[in-house]
């Protein structure tokens, strides 16, 4: 029973970082339909500025929670201003073109800012140095981290935090105006240019928080980390139905505790045929179930087929 | 190849172009071996781009997987043609099963997401491509098929009977190196590619595709049935890089997951899109130049950097990739229909909206 509930502690981490990385796709998506290839890099260049700056700072005698903090501080910035530069320069000018032209920009900046960040922090995974002390407790035979908890509460914060500017804010009321139908809304007044670009803007904040999480339960960052979180993620956001903000949420959480039952129990299961290092699969399955039997995801509406 | 309008001018023209593509090997080797190795590359990443010029440029389906079925080509390959099985198949027996098992897996993964949008297939292939390294990786227990991260060596190279192509000889007073025999036998299967590229843009086939890429929805209206044409053009794309991992194998003698990596698929669709999506000429040109100019780049970008910094500040691998990147990015905003473009591609990516 132990096991059962470690790993829907696990997987409840592990599908909070997939729900705030989901939003950003979702977000996007909901939009301008488009598929932000790139939005996986912006989490590993989170994690990588917070790295930076939690290494700098690791040998002062500052509290270890305000060096964390300060990564944030730092990491949020650097990757709004990423996720603006992507809009302006790789998304914007292709806005009327054909749809296959932003996709594969999107393919472009993923292997430049992966290559990008290559050259800044070197090749070599990096350990961010363990300055928070390693707190457990103990919930019913099962064990819960200091930091478990810390990015659960974080991420529930955040996402009540975007669930209020997007329903009860007159800026979420122009980013709905605008994802419902960008000429009527341009009519109304609402400079949908900006609109857009603060759309990736908070997505780029909400990667940020999600990388120094990453990092910080996984104590690693690499160069590599992003594109493989970012097809989870957006598995994710197809599952809860994407464009859709409470969907990309559900999704997440839900996607880590299936990622963390199904590695826990895989090898029980074949007899150890297939082991925990299969855990990479379940995503990617999860993706093409829904694709397959609910292409509107969970709480998504029908996805229409426009060519 | 308007150059060429009048008759007997075309002739000539490419008279001269197949003379410079059999005179290529040796002028190359003159310059070393490693040379002719890369053209062959050139020519093997040609015929890989050929087939994703099908599902990319021909019917407009983004996959980036697509390295996953050269893998699968390469390891039908390896395993029926070295000592990891004992088995030593002739190699015109492989590669077909190489291309229908790689076609196999392209209607499997086709099947269930051609029916969607364009953009999902794209993330789906790119997850499929993930999971078709994580079980080649994986795959050496509890039975060992794979041989997991270490992969396969001792693949056995092409040969005709007696006739081995890995083997050094001199004909007719000329030494054929290993690598020159392959560049012949590589460019006969190219040429071969490109004819049938060519006559299955202009087949009823391709019209369709040109069709369902177009307009998907009025392509449905006149009577293109949309699923079953996709799906033959995500499988003969497959089919495709069956043929080409198969190839590559038997010229590397060893395999291994790294080689099929998500990086690799993105180099090939560079390439696609480099050249022009849609355009037979320009998909060749394209994996021509990303295969070359970074081999050049490697030649001379460390001693320039050596002598200016005293050490390597940017590993060309690292170049090879930003421009990879780059040339998917300013290709899309400044000439989105590519070097080389197809009349319709221009007419298409021309218009806004």
């Amino acid at each position: 029973m132990d096991i059962f509930l470690q790993q829907i502690i696990n997987g409840l981490t592990l599908g909070s970082v997939y729900a705030i990385v989901a939003l950003g796709y979702t977000m996007v998506y909901g939009i301008i339909q488009l598929i932000n290839f790139a939005h996986g890099e912006l989490v590993m260049i989170g994690a990588m500025v917070a790295f930076s700056v939690i290494n700098a700072l690791a040998g002062t005698h500052l509290p270890p929670v305000l060096i964390v903090l300060i990564g944030v501080l730092a990491a949020v910035p650097a990757c709004m201003l990423v996720g603006y530069a992507m809009e302006r320069i790789a998304y914007r000018p292709l806005r009327n073109a054909p749809r296959l032209a932003p996709l594969i920009t999107a393919i472009g900046i993923s292997i430049i800012l992966q290559h990008v960040a290559l050259l800044v922090w070197s090749r070599n995974p990096l350990a961010f140095p363990q300055i928070i002390p390693f707190v457990t407790f103990s919930v019913g035979g099962a064990i819960i981290s200091g930091v478990q908890i810390a990015i659960i509460l974080i991420s529930v914060l955040m996402m009540g935090a975007l669930t209020f500017m997007v329903y009860r804010t007159k800026l979420g009321i122009a980013m709905r105006a605008t994802s419902q139908n960008p000429q009527v809304a341009g009519l109304m007044g609402i400079d949908i240019d900006r609109i857009i670009s603060f759309t990736f803007i908070v997505g780029a904040a909400l990667a940020a928080v999600a990388g120094v999480m990453v990092g910080t339960y996984y104590g690693i960052a690499h160069y590599g980390m992003g594109s493989l979180l970012g097809m989870k993620a957006f598995s994710a956001a197809v599952l809860g139905g994407i464009g859709n903000l409470a969907g990309a949420m559900l999704g997440g959480i839900l996607l880590g505790i299936v990622e963390a039952l199904g590695a826990g129990y895989i090898g029980d299961l074949t007899n150890n045929v297939f082991g925990s290092n299969y855990q990479d699969v379940f995503a990617f399955l999860v993706l093409i179930g829904v694709l397959v039997f609910r292409p509107s995801g969970l709480l998504g509406e029908r996805v229409g087929d426009r060519a | 190849m308007n150059l060429f309008a009048d008759g007997r001018r075309k002739w000539v023209g490419v008279a001269l172009i197949a003379l410079a593509l059999i005179g290529l090997p040796f002028a190359l080797a003159a310059a070393g071996t490693a040379w002719v190795r890369i053209a062959n590359l050139a020519i093997l990443f040609a015929f890989l781009a050929l087939g994703l010029n099908i599902v990319v440029g021909f019917a407009g389906l983004l996959d980036l997987g697509y390295i996953a079925f050269y893998g699968v080509g390469a390891y039908a390959y390896a395993l029926l043609a070295s000592p990891h099985f004992n088995l030593h198949l002739p190699f015109w027996v492989i590669l077909p099963i190489g291309a229908l098992v790689a076609c196999v897996f392209g209607v499997l993964l086709g099947a269930p997401t051609l029916k969607l949008r364009g953009d999902y297939l794209a993330i789906v292939t790119l997850g499929f491509g993930e999971i078709v390294r994580i079980f080649l990786n994986n795959l050496s227990q509890p039975v060992n098929i794979t041989n997991g991260p270490q992969g396969i060596s001792r693949i056995d190279p092409f040969s005709f009977g007696a006739f081995n192509f890995s083997r050094n000889e001199t004909i007719a007073g000329l030494a054929f190196s290993g690598p020159i025999k392959y560049y012949y036998l590589l460019l006969a299967l190219l040429l071969l590619a490109i004819v049938v590229n060519l006559r299955l843009q202009h087949s009823r086939i391709g019209r369709a595709w040109e069709a369902i890429r177009e307009d998907e929805v009025a392509a449905r209206a006149m009577g293109i049935n949309t699923t079953r044409i996709k799906l033959l053009a995500f499988a003969m794309g497959a089919s495709f890089g069956g043929i080409a991992g198969g190839m590559f194998a038997a010229i590397q003698g060893f395999i291994s997951p790294e080689s099929f990596v998500l990086v690799e698929s993105v180099m090939v669709l560079s390439m696609v899109v480099l050249g022009g999506m849609g355009n037979v000429w320009g998909v060749v040109l394209g994996a021509v130049l990303l295969t070359f100019v970074p081999e050049l780049l490697r030649d001379w970008v460390q001693p320039v950097q050596q002598s200016l910094f005293g050490r390597t500040l940017i590993e060309p691998e690292v170049i090879r990739m930003l421009l990879f990147g780059l040339a998917l990015v300013l290709m899309m905003l400044f000439r989105p229909a590519g070097l080389l473009p197809s009349a319709v591609r221009k007419r298409e990516l021309a218009k806004t909206e």
